[in-house]
């Protein structure tokens, strides 16, 4: 493993955050942040098909749009082979492994309509990413999502007891502390990578 | 007020898909850093919602109910590649600077909302009105959160120097946690308002349902989490 790639997890997981610095994942990060444990759950499937569905969209821009030259095709492309890919996760986990769909298998359908995997792929046709580096960005932009999430669901489980006043209860209490960290992700940009 | 002015009253004050619904989270934070690039983003989105809306209305007796999901995507994700090229063609300067949201359009949960809550069920006439008033009531809000953060973090509005040298801009606000920040106190602000108007619910949003962004994918979230 050299080190170019070591680099991509860094900048994607901590630097380019996905969800405090690029804005993609929103209704999931603050919808499904309740808790550690469901928020860890989502964080596992979204890692596995992030990393999937990097890796097969790469394949997919590189041997089939691009040799047909049509590559202003990616957007629709990838937003079905997202979906398809998540429904075929399902079933093949479904048959499989019971233990790890009961775990993870409700988080599946919310996942298709989350913009953070479309936005990885579209990111990494724009990155000029070959296979190896995208499956590496995936992967990395996924770490990212679950380290941001399971920390707001930290968080939130102290908010949760606590007196909030009436107008911030809800919503703005978690777009305040979402701030708060995004401040604190902001740090990470200062590395000399 | 007939039924077509009703549903723009209802996208743009009733259920105003950004600041009551709030769907549409992501471009709503990432675009707002100008007032401008908040008009681009919400204008690109009224153009594909309102035709998503009328194509999705009129083929709602074609398309098989169990594949009408795949179908929709594949609807939207077409309108958006048009908008992609055009903006690209007529537009560049915005094309850079909304970058890859523009193709994310097609995950807006707005648009796949609209199209499992209303459009299918309604003539093309309704659908369309009812795509015009959701995409000018996410174009005023996106509007409105650019100025504010425009004008706190460059001391801009439109592009134009408004506040005078003096005054030095604060910069986070054209950041990343000004997002967060300026629509939380938004948020805050309405729910005072309700408040004092004894209106018992506060807002609050879908709560993160984008699971197929309509009102059963809503419940069956709120029975897991």
């Amino acid at each position: 493993m050299n080190t170019s790639l070591i680099l991509i997890i860094i900048t994607t997981a901590l630097v380019n955050n996905v969800v405090l610095s690029q804005f993609l994942g929103i209704c999931s990060f603050l919808g499904v942040s309740k808790q550690i444990k469901t928020s860890l759950s989502l964080g596992v499937a979204v890692i596995f098909v992030i990393t999937l569905s990097s890796g097969v969209a790469s394949l997919l821009y590189d041997f089939l749009l691009v040799p047909l030259h049509l590559e202003y095709l990616e957007t629709i492309v990838f937003i079905l082979v997202i979906a398809a890919l998540v429904q075929i996760v399902e079933m093949f986990l479904k048959k499989t492994s019971p233990a790890i769909y009961n775990a993870l298998g409700i988080y599946l359908p919310l996942i298709t309509t989350n913009c953070a995997v479309l936005g990885v792929a579209l990111t990494n046709v724009q990155d000029g990413y070959n296979f190896i580096q995208s499956v590496t960005a995936g992967f990395g932009t996924a770490i990212g999502y679950t380290i941001s999430i399971v920390l707001l669901a930290g968080i939130r489980e102290r908010i949760d007891e606590a007196s909030v006043p009436l107008p911030f209860r809800g919503a703005p209490v978690v777009l305040l502390s979402a701030a708060l960290m995004s401040i604190a992700f902001m740090g990470f940009a200062g590395l000399s990578l | 007020m007939n039924k077509y002015t009703e549903r723009i009253y209802n996208g743009v004050v009733k259920e105003n898909p950004s600041l009551v619904l709030m769907l549409g989270m992501c471009p709503t934070l990432a675009v707002t850093t100008s007032a401008i690039n908040g008009i681009g983003m919400g204008l690109s989105t009224l153009a594909v919602l309102i035709f998503s809306n009328l194509i999705i209305s009129l083929m709602r007796k074609i398309i098989p109910d169990q594949v009408r999901l795949p179908a929709y995507i594949v609807i939207v994700a077409s309108l958006v590649t048009v908008v992609d090229l055009l903006l690209q063609a007529y537009a560049p300067g915005l094309y850079a600077s909304l970058g890859i949201y523009i193709p994310l359009i097609v995950v807006n949960c707005i648009i796949l909302g609209r199209a499992e809550a209303y459009a299918n069920k309604v003539g093309p006439g309704l659908a369309l009105f009812d795509g015009l008033g959701m995409g000018l009531g996410f174009t005023i809000a996106l509007t409105l959160i650019g100025m504010i953060r425009e004008l706190l973090g460059s001391g801009k509005l439109f592009g134009f120097a408004v506040l005078p040298d003096s005054v030095s801009p604060i910069a986070i606000f054209v950041k990343a946690p000004g997002a967060f920040l300026v629509i939380a106190l938004i948020i805050a602000v309405m729910n005072a308002l309700h408040i004092k108007n004894n209106s018992a619910d506060l807002v609050k949003g879908c709560d993160g349902c984008c699971n197929h962004c309509s009102k059963s994918g809503c419940q069956n979230e709120n029975k897991e989490g």
